[in-house]
């Protein structure tokens, strides 16, 4: 794919938190990781989809003055981001590995319009739907 | 009416989700208050303050809006009577739930019934929390205080004190 969309950044509380859950948990891989002082540029992605990366991101200096960082630690924290979905081939596999791995699942897997999902949250709070593909 | 936002410590935040998690996962069980605080780990009296805080509704007025909701989509999903929905979703008895039903949505549970049927499939596409959450009805004020206000036909502004 030639065009189309590259990254997409989350907000996260903690980056390293971030980190080892997406990458030991749900086994994303890094794709950048680079720092200059307090700012530090993060992202992963799915082994499967290396043309997408999804950017770990603090709020704070420089982007933000702290209020607004506040107030978006406070958003992130009352699940209040917008939704998250990933695809699995098989949400009842997924969900066991991940659960063994102490992934906090706020649905367990529910059949639902021929397919099956099921509902986690990061440890920020990020609220993310996993949907077993139609195949 | 206007109140300087309060800032709320982030990782308490976090930790009120995961009691409101709990509540969305199984709205049909019982949550008292003393059940949630274990949950987030704070105490009774700070979990009702904060949530309310947080959320902007009450923690036991939240629950009502999940078991309603979950009610309606039962109520337009299948065909199980309005009694069964009404144990399944969480009421000691079919009184209260048609009268909270109706207080809330301003409908009767079979009105809304055969209303709803035909939109089910509509939205198959968006992942069915999203729609839920369209869906849940709002309830910004007691449940008690709409009762009032539909009896005396005013429309007053919510009420800043009441306890949940």
């Amino acid at each position: 794919m030639k065009q189309g969309i590259d990254v997409v950044g989350l907000y996260v509380r903690d980056q390293d938190e971030a980190l080892s859950f997406y990458v030991d948990k749900l086994g994303f891989r890094v794709h950048t990781d680079v720092g200059n002082g307090g700012y530090r540029w993060l992202t992963v992605q799915h082994p499967e989809q290396p043309s997408f990366q999804l950017g770990l991101f603090l709020p704070g200096p420089p982007v933000h003055d702290e209020a607004t960082a506040q107030a978006l630690r406070a958003i992130v924290a009352k699940g209040a981001m917008p939704p998250l979905v990933l695809t699995v081939a098989d949400c009842r596999a997924a969900y066991a590995q991940m659960l063994a791995k102490g992934v906090e699942f706020t649905q367990e897997p529910v059949e639902r319009y021929g397919t099956l999902d099921a509902g986690f949250r990061d440890p920020s709070g990020n609220g993310w739907k996993m949907i077993q593909g139609r195949g | 009416m206007s109140e300087a936002p309060v800032l709320q410590d982030p990782d308490l935040l976090r930790r009120l989700l995961r009691a409101k998690d709990r509540m969305d996962a199984a709205s049909h069980e019982e949550w008292p208050v003393g059940r949630l605080a274990e949950v987030s780990g704070v105490s009774e009296a700070h979990f009702a303050r904060s949530f309310k805080q947080a959320f902007g509704i009450p923690p036991h007025r939240y629950l009502l809006t999940r078991r309603i909701e979950r009610a309606m989509a039962l109520l337009r999903e299948t065909d199980r009577s309005i009694t069964d929905i009404a144990f399944d979703t969480g009421w000691a008895s079919l009184g209260t739930f048609g009268r909270t039903f109706r207080d809330i949505t301003g409908h009767s549970p079979s009105a809304v019934r055969s209303q709803g049927k035909q939109t089910v499939r509509e939205l198959g596409a968006v992942p069915e929390c999203i729609v839920s959450a369209a869906r849940r009805p709002g309830l910004t004020t007691a449940v008690s205080e709409k009762r009032r206000q539909a009896a005396n036909g005013t429309n007053r502004p919510e009420q800043t004190q009441e306890s949940s």
